[in-house]
């Protein structure tokens, strides 16, 4: 099936104004009329539902969690870029735009990337509106600091809370539009199927997490901006709830999944410390502009990281690529970690860790101005390690953090359902096949603050739609799947816990389809994935039952639908027979070691239809055409 | 090493509930609180017992799902962090420990451990922001904020709204919890134009919601997880008597909506039944 991603004509740095002006407007006095289903809260979601809120439209927003301020956005720590060029440093727009696509190993769609660049510096002006408390200069001027794959300085920030500054500017901004009566707010409320009715969304089912009823609301568009999926290997720095119910069934509902196989892995987490062990946690990726990483030059060195003399330690992100050093971008510093300790140079239990010290920033800048800059980070390394970085090296070793995949959407941010707009991680739209550090926050609220409320309104003002309610066929047809699944759910009475199954699938994933990923690893993925999909239908036990607030059954539903998308990650990983950014082919790499692409065969993105469970989901393809920028391979040498 | 458990139950918001104990052997001190109840959780499913209900998200202690009284103490014995934060190292071997549920009016029970806040995003509906419209903000360096300003509107924006504080407190105020907000946006020019009304619209929404009046004990500073010092309710009490006598009570916007109860949808749900 071809695939238009709607891209508007003209050169690049007119598209969205030009864009802008075509879109169709609602009259404003027509905007309560419409109802806007927004799934999610966080910086996309939140952003979403308050910016719509306040064009008049009515708005249902949905989140699973107690209050919308607990959005996984709100665990972000290092900060937002933006092209405010603050810094006199040669920043621009277009700077901006060029390294996200470089970042993103030439894997995304230029339109998207320059609009994001574009609307960047909007982002800062708002929230600073909205009484975020960014890091500031002496003089009062806003600061900035480096992050992984830039050379200039960009990134806007709040100690290590970036994040959750931004989110609580998104949830205050929503909380007034709940108290104005525009957004009608459901919380412990988790959607559970997508309502399509003449090919468009027009609702979801959803379940009270307090009283376990299940009941829909319909709509004139529904936007998911429910986040990523990177909790699909178990063991990663998302929350515990971060799931991906609400894409996937989108997904089986039609809507096609892009490139589910860009994973990012982080490279500065803590390692992992047991079997009982429920997340890994980041370190933030600001630290590796004062921290240094290394592993001892020889293989086996058990000496305490102080006592290993200078000559005998192995900086190697500084030796590889002297320019960018500490700073170069996620995947490879990440893969450049395996590498060391694939070589038995590896630190800490099970040698599965590298040093990040800061011993000469410490020297150079003191003790204070660096508890200022990472103090928070500091203290959180050391309540979960018990070791305190003041006195010796972090270890860190890299965890799945991000999924650069998602679902489909054009230049509108809608997927291929009419009426399904998809914002935020949840989507597959600006990272190609790796994200920079600090560019999540930038895409969340420029999706939220700056296209949504523009894009929603033009589908619809376009309308062409009949008026529905919940006592349509399709709403009623939508219940009774989600009423048999979860009996189904309920009624295997084996003896495990979902947790202890996900468990299972999240070795096999990390082991065949994490940092480095081969056509044989990814075919027994796809071999072992179904059986024990098998045997989580057969030994799962849930407690309770479905009329009841039952923290079993939300996580069986959820560990069910990442079985489904578990193996589709693996087909998309086995069709790319080439290296780039977050996904590491083995058999794909240069002489030295870095990723190898293949712009002739590989340059577009996957996006993948649903024909079943257990059948081979269908690959269509949209090529990525690149007119502003030279394809080359990345070097940050 | 080897841990008791006294878990306070409860089925639902109506249930009496009660205590129940539980054993946990083998218990690691690098586990988090939180994963040894996984382990006691993984194992309750095994015997086809019903496992202990207690929220929790990010499990790094920034988003505040979390948060329990272990022995009273809100968050357990250590400092600055949350539960999700406290690891098994700060506990011995033979230790006997009670977990209880946050204790206020304002945040009935849902389950064993989890209870409903909602009560706080209504005192945040109430004023807890600046009017920004999205597109409506000027350039961000044009208005030039000092240094320690803006340090400290970050401290006191640093609050999780965890409820912790409400816990802790005597009197079950959310006294810390709404003077972090009002310092917050107080100590920034943005904060400025809806000062004096915000301080009354929070406080009166706070004190609608039944929390109780704040007599300055301490007990949430020293709980808080997230540093928030008892000087933010000096400057809400400050704020709330100068709007007071100025005259700003008026001013007050009168709310269309307020975020719903979680709560109030389980008693909806299951009206009580009538007595025969």
């Amino acid at each position: 099936m071809p695939l238009d991603a709607h891209i508007p004509s003209g050169p690049i740095e007119q598209k969205w104004q030009k864009q802008k002006f075509d879109l169709k407007l609602v009259n404003p006095a027509n905007k309560r009329k419409y109802r806007v289903i927004v799934v999610g809260t966080g910086l996309a979601g939140g952003a979403a539902a308050a910016s719509l809120g306040e064009l008049g439209y009515e708005v249902l927003n949905f989140c699973f969690q107690d209050t919308p301020r607990r959005a996984h956005s709100i665990a972000a720590q290092g900060g937002i870029n933006a092209a405010k060029s603050y810094q006199n440093d040669g920043d621009s727009v277009q700077r901006l735009f060029y390294d996200t696509i470089k970042g993103g190993d030439f894997r995304a769609r230029e339109a998207n990337v320059y609009r994001l660049a574009e609307v960047s510096a909007n982002i800062i002006d708002q929230c600073v509106a909205q009484g975020v408390p960014f890091a500031r200069e002496y003089g009062g001027a806003l600061a900035n600091r480096s992050f992984g794959g830039a050379l200039v300085s960009r990134t806007f920030y709040a100690r290590g809370q970036t994040g959750q500054q931004l989110l609580l500017g998104a949830y205050q901004a929503l909380q007034r539009q709940v108290a104005a009566g525009t957004v009608k707010q459901f919380v412990r409320t988790e959607m559970m199927e997508l309502i399509v009715v003449d090919g468009r969304a027009r609702g979801i089912v959803v379940r009270d997490l307090v009283t376990g009823k299940i009941s829909s609301y319909v709509a004139d568009a529904v936007v998911l901006a429910t986040g990523g999926y990177g909790n699909v290997f178990y063991l990663s720095t998302n929350a515990k709830g971060s799931n991906a119910t609400a894409i996937w069934r989108a997904h089986r509902k039609g809507a096609f999944f892009a490139n589910p196989c860009y994973t990012q892995i982080h490279p500065t987490c803590i390692p992992k410390s047991g079997e009982y062990q429920s997340k890994l946690t980041l370190m933030s990726e600001s630290l590796r502009n004062d921290g240094r990483v290394w592993v001892p030059k020889a293989a086996g060195d058990k000496r305490p990281p102080n006592e290993i003399p200078e000559s005998d330690r192995d900086y190697y992100l500084e030796r590889i690529y002297p320019t960018y050093g500490n700073l170069a971008p996620r995947d490879i510093s990440s893969r450049q970690a395996k590498n060391v300790c694939d070589q038995g140079r590896g630190v800490g239990p099970g040698g599965l860790g590298v040093y990040l010290d800061f011993r000469d920033a410490f020297k150079r800048l003191g003790r204070k101005v660096m508890d200022e800059r990472y103090g928070n980070l500091f203290e959180m390394y050391e309540r979960i390690t018990g070791e305190d970085p003041h006195d010796v090296p972090m270890r860190i070793y890299p965890a799945v953090h991000y999924t650069m995949g998602g679902l489909w959407v054009d230049y509108n941010l809608m997927s291929n359902l009419p009426g399904l707009f998809v914002g935020g991680e949840a989507n597959f739209s600006d990272h190609g096949a790796n994200r920079l550090g600090a560019s999540a926050l930038m895409q969340g609220l420029a999706d939220g603050y700056f296209v949504l409320p523009y894009t929603v309104g033009d589908y619809l003002a376009r309308g062409g739609f009949a008026k529905m309610d919940t006592s349509h066929p399709a709403v009623k047809d939508a219940e009774r799947e989600v009423n048999e699944r979860t009996k189904r759910l309920m009624s295997i009475g084996g003896k495990k816990s979902a947790d202890q199954l996900h468990r299972e699938l999240g070795e096999i994933m990390w082991n065949d389809c994490g940092m480095a990923r081969t056509k044989e690893s990814l075919t027994h993925a796809l071999s072992v994935i179904p059986e024990l999909r098998e045997r989580f239908y057969k030994e799962l036990r849930v407690t309770g039952s479905g009329a009841e607030l039952n923290q079993q059954l939300e996580q069986a539903g959820r560990v069910a639908d990442f079985f489904e998308l578990a193996e589709l990650l693996c087909y998309d990983a086995l069709q790319r027979n080439e290296s780039c950014g977050g996904h590491f082919r083995v058999e794909y790499q240069t002489s030295d070691g870095e990723a190898q692409r293949n712009d002739d065969e590989y340059a577009y993105v996957a996006a993948w239809e649903f024909k079943g469970v257990g059948t081979t989901p269908v690959l269509n393809k949209e090529p990525l055409v690149f007119e502003n920028i030279h394809l080359a391979q990345r070097s940050y040498k | 090493m080897r841990i008791t458990l006294d878990i306070w139950r409860q089925k639902n918001p109506r249930d009496p509930g009660r205590f129940e104990r539980f054993e946990v052997p083998n218990v690691n001190e690098h586990m988090s609180f939180l994963e040894m109840l996984d382990v006691l959780n993984q194992q309750l499913v095994s015997e086809g017992k019903e496992p202990v209900a207690f929220d929790s998200d990010c499990r790094e202690g920034i988003c505040g799902m979390c948060g329990f009284l272990i022995n009273g103490e809100a968050h357990g014995p250590l400092r600055n962090a949350t539960v999700c934060q406290t690891h098994m190292r700060h506990f011995k071997d033979g230790d006997v420990l009670r977990l209880e549920p946050w204790r206020a009016s304002a945040f009935p029970v849902l389950r064993d451990l989890i209870v409903d806040r909602s009560a706080l995003d209504r005192i945040i509906a109430a004023g807890g922001y600046t009017s920004t419209r999205a597109g409506s903000a000027a350039e961000a360096n044009q208005i030039l904020i000092p240094k320690p300003s803006a340090d400290k509107a970050m401290e006191a924006a640093a609050c999780i709204g965890c409820g912790a504080c409400v816990a802790s407190c005597p009197n079950a105020a959310a006294a810390l919890f709404t003077g972090a907000k009002i310092a917050h946006l107080g100590h920034l020019p943005q904060g400025q134009p809806e000062r004096m009304g915000r301080a009354i619209a929070m406080t009166s929404q706070a004190h609608a919601e039944g929390f109780g009046h704040c007599t300055t004990i301490g007990e949430c500073e020293a709980v808080c997880p997230a540093g928030i010092k008892l000087e933010v309710i000096s400057r809400m009490n400050k704020d709330f008597i100068k709007a007071t006598l100025g005259g700003y009570a008026n001013e007050v916007q009168t709310l269309a909506a307020l975020p719903p109860s979680a709560a109030m949808r389980f008693f909806e749900a299951e009206p009580p039944k009538k007595e025969p």
